[in-house]
């Protein structure tokens, strides 16, 4: 016996040590595109190949932390990300109840269609949805940029809400309902506070999504001063991308850093490291 | 998607739907202005010489299947779908998808602190906002970038990646932007699988390979399958980070439907010919969406 034993505590070893290896080697590759970034950020004479810098300065940043650049695409996306996510959720939510409580005929076909919308690409539907915005004459409004953006994201959260109230008992709200108690009181009263973290999560994720987005932004607003930080940062690269290549790693961390902080959020509600898997496996 | 589950049998006691349309009102109406709208009239306007701005708008004519044989005809539409075929294969079924399988199958049982770092530094390709993935990569492939300084530094001569070999560039790029998706979903897939059915093959005698072939995989196949479509409709449909990168050039060499639609919707202002272009990637998206809630069944 003795012999198996040590030749399998060997090989053991080897494999541990081989997974280290392998897995250093996958942080390393993975982390090189990165060092750019953060080193040219903080370097005065920054190019495209991280360096260190010569001295470490944040000139980069406060040239690019002005009102015109950055902070006010920054507000322009907080308002669009912000917007989007907070009507998803409501909406979503709203929609997701009588979807979990009531029997409806068409409540397995609008669910199919739902799931099925949820795979649709957003990006094929940007030339008629810019027709769409011609038309409604809402090209270059913020409000009905951030209606369409709740409407792309209104699937997931419906299926994932619904999935979420489906795990609330019936039993708690069909007492509150024997005292006169209203549906949408025990909803908000009841269904929401238990609901509050997948809730949570589906806002931040709706919101990171809205955040990143380029190509919706891109296509329906045109005025410099309502684009968004997405858009914002682009032209900036336009312009003056040839040239400073430290500010653009700068405004590039700037912008960001709020789905990197909303993502730390989530991963902290979720209580795992394995954030949003749960959401998306089937 | 939150798996088959029993939706609880309750049922209104007087089911009505005057009742449950009041609560719903506010997402079918955005879901129907702005989602069925758009698809529906995509079907319209890729049968008429639709042109948005000026005043082409006025007198729209319906040109029936003209946009399609147009379409289907030009060399070029089908270069696009050819880059999209392979830069859909390589970049999402192969390299994030596979990439993240195996980095969740290495990281499975191993320290904490090991996993924690490395999943950090993956996780982080895929959080950053796609444009700045998009700028991360056009520096670290330009002729000045990273990677050729390294390779200067090796004594090796670099090239113009970017010019090069756009369809790798890009290619390589969305690997390292999406392989956290894949590894998060394998990784929560694999942390369901039982250990003691693990030990008992090893203590059986399988090797690590026949483990994982005969015990592991078929025990993630649902996964699997909803991973690949989900890979596979992100990448069908990516835009930013090929537009940073090389915006489809040199010349067409790395244009993907998306770009394709995008040039010739926005740049040439063909809405018909573009909305085509739009109606093929939407048929795709479609056919492997339905295919999505069919292989998974899933329950409502």
């Amino acid at each position: 016996m003795a012999p198996v034993a040590v030749t399998s505590t060997a090989r053991r070893r080897t494999g541990a040590a081989a997974a280290y290896s392998v897995l250093g080697l996958v942080a390393v590759l993975f982390a090189l595109p990165f060092g750019w970034l953060v080193l040219a950020a903080l370097d005065g004479e920054a190019s495209l190949s991280a360096g260190l810098p010569d001295r470490l300065t944040l000139d980069n940043f406060s040239a690019v932390l002005t009102f015109d650049i950055s902070l006010r695409p920054i507000l322009n996306g907080l308002v669009l990300a912000g917007g989007s996510a907070l009507i998803t959720i409501v909406a979503g939510t709203l929609c997701a109840y009588p979807l979990s409580r009531f029997q409806l005929r068409f409540k397995r076909p609008f669910l199919y269609t739902v799931l099925f919308a949820t795979g649709l690409p957003v990006t094929a539907v940007m030339v008629p949805v810019y027709g769409l915005f011609v038309r409604l004459d809402a090209l270059d409004s913020t409000f009905a940029t951030t209606l369409f953006l709740a409407a792309t994201s209104l699937p997931y959260a419906i299926w994932l809400m619904k999935g979420f109230i489906d795990g609330v008992p019936v039993e708690l709200e069909e007492a509150a309902w024997v005292d006169g108690a209203s549906r949408m009181t025990t909803l908000w009263r009841m269904v929401v506070p238990l609901v509050l973290p997948g809730a949570s999560v589906v806002t931040l994720f709706t919101f990171m999504l809205a955040w990143g987005n380029f190509f919706v932004p891109f296509v329906l607003i045109q005025s410099p001063e309502k684009l968004p930080a997405a858009v914002a940062i682009h032209q900036f690269f336009s312009q003056f991308g040839a040239v400073a290549y430290g500010q653009l790693a700068a405004y590039s961390l700037i912008y960001s850093a709020p789905v990197v902080l909303v993502y730390l959020v989530i991963s902290k509600v979720l209580g795992g490291a394995f954030t949003l898997s749960g959401a998306t496996k089937g | 998607m939150s798996g088959p589950r029993t939706p609880p049998a309750v049922a209104a006691r007087h089911p009505n739907l005057r009742r449950a349309l009041g609560p719903m009102a506010p997402a079918l109406l955005l879901l129907t202005v702005f989602f069925a709208g758009p698809i529906g009239w995509t079907f319209y306007a890729a049968f008429t010489d639709s042109a948005l701005t000026g005043p082409g708008a006025a007198d729209t004519m319906f040109v029936g299947f003209d946009n399609f044989t147009q379409l289907f005809s030009d060399p070029r539409f089908w270069d696009s779908v050819l880059l999209t075929v392979v830069f859909v294969f390589f970049s999402a079924i192969v390299g994030q998808n596979l990439l993240g399988l195996f980095l969740a199958l290495v990281m499975r049982g191993r320290a904490r602190a090991a996993r924690g770092a490395v999943g950090a530094i993956v996780v982080a390709a895929w959080v950053i906002p796609e444009i700045v993935a998009g700028y991360v990569w056009f520096a670290f492939l330009s002729d000045d970038g990273t990677l050729n300084s390294l390779l200067r530094g090796l004594g090796l001569e670099g090239t113009s990646w970017l010019v090069m070999t756009p369809m790798l560039a890009v290619i390589l790029a969305n690997v390292w932007r999406g392989t956290a998706f894949s590894m998060l979903v394998y990784s929560a897939a694999l942390s369901e699988v039982p250990t003691d059915l693990l030990e008992a093959a090893s203590v059986d005698g399988a090797g690590p390979l026949r483990r994982l072939w005969h015990i592991v995989l078929p025990l993630i196949k649902r996964t699997m399958v909803s991973n690949l479509m989900l890979v596979t409709l992100q990448t069908l449909s990516l835009f930013t980070l090929i537009f940073v990168m090389t915006a489809g050039g040199p010349g067409t060499k790395s244009q993907t439907l998306p770009l394709y639609m995008y040039e010739q919707a926005f740049k040439l202002f063909q809405i018909g010919y573009g909305t085509a272009v739009a109606l093929v990637l939407l048929s795709i998206g479609a056919v492997a969406g339905l295919v999505y809630v069919r292989v998974l069944k899933v329950e409502v």
